[in-house]
């Protein structure tokens, strides 16, 4: 193989290349998108009744720390940050942009830098809930 | 072409004050912020979870009060409003469902989200302990 079916070899090869990567992150800001329209409504629901003060029986210390403390109360909580997170960031970056913020790399690097944080935050605490 | 071509003069930081289509695009995303605000306020209580006993109960303590039932009642509208079913809404357009020759209409595919929804929130709700 030479010249330009090379070339376009390569050139095809990097296409897929950014396709992939690209769905990649397009699917991680999709499953972000629906998990949060899913569970924070029921999120928020429940942050609403700690807030009257009748604390429901499922997030008394005992019953939530055996479910944070189980692998699979470990995986639902980690991956509904980390997608959330990831969604969240990636949305405010374009909200910074409508605000006319043009700084795209400052922002982009700051809001990924939040939901990095965030991510890592909720692997650290929930692997010190035993 | 002209050399000096007429550009509309639009200002980037309020455009969308301008159509009422585009004010809702904006509320829209602004619920990213509520995304954000509710991840770090989980990740805070995890923390006190991951602690001790006494940080938990001071955790649901420091949650407490009128301002925080404003706070989140207020959220759980907005979010409804301008996240989930609009999500809810757009799910036949992001992700169109074939079966065999026939495509499953848009009005199916909403409300199997809005069951899904439902079910999926009931079973949250009981597994905290609200519905026993």
């Amino acid at each position: 193989m030479g010249g330009v079916e090379s070339l376009y070899f390569v050139a095809g090869g990097s296409i897929v290349m950014t396709i992939a990567k690209k769905a990649v992150v397009w699917g991680l800001f999709a499953a972000g998108g629906t998990l949060s329209s899913f569970l924070f409504p029921v999120l928020i629901a429940l942050f609403l009744l700690i807030a009257t003060g009748n604390v429901p029986e499922g997030l008394q210390f005992e019953q939530f720390h055996t479910f944070a403390a189980s692998w699979l109360g470990k995986a639902c909580l980690f991956i509904v940050l980390f997608l959330s997170l990831w969604h969240a960031a990636h949305r405010l970056r374009v909200v910074a942009h409508d605000f006319g913020i043009r700084k795209d790399t400052l922002v982009a690097n700051t809001v990924y830098a939040v939901a990095a944080i965030g991510t890592v935050l909720a692997a650290f605490y929930l692997f010190s809930i035993r | 072409m002209s050399r000096n071509p007429y550009v509309r003069p639009i200002s980037t930081t309020t455009w969308y004050m301008r159509h009422g289509r585009y004010k809702v695009y904006v509320l829209r995303e602004l619920t990213s912020f509520l995304v954000m605000f509710y991840s770090f306020l989980t990740l805070v209580g995890l923390y006190a979870l991951s602690t001790s006993p006494e940080s938990w109960d001071a955790f649901l303590a420091s949650q407490q009060g009128v301002g925080m039932i404003i706070f989140h009642a207020v959220a759980l509208l907005y979010f409804l409003f301008f996240q989930t079913f609009p999500w809810f809404k757009l799910a036949p357009k992001a992700m169109p469902v074939q079966m065999g020759e026939t495509k499953v209409p848009d009005n199916a595919i909403i409300i199997g989200h809005y069951i899904a929804w439902a079910v999926l929130s009931l079973f949250i709700l009981w597994l905290a302990g609200v519905l026993s």
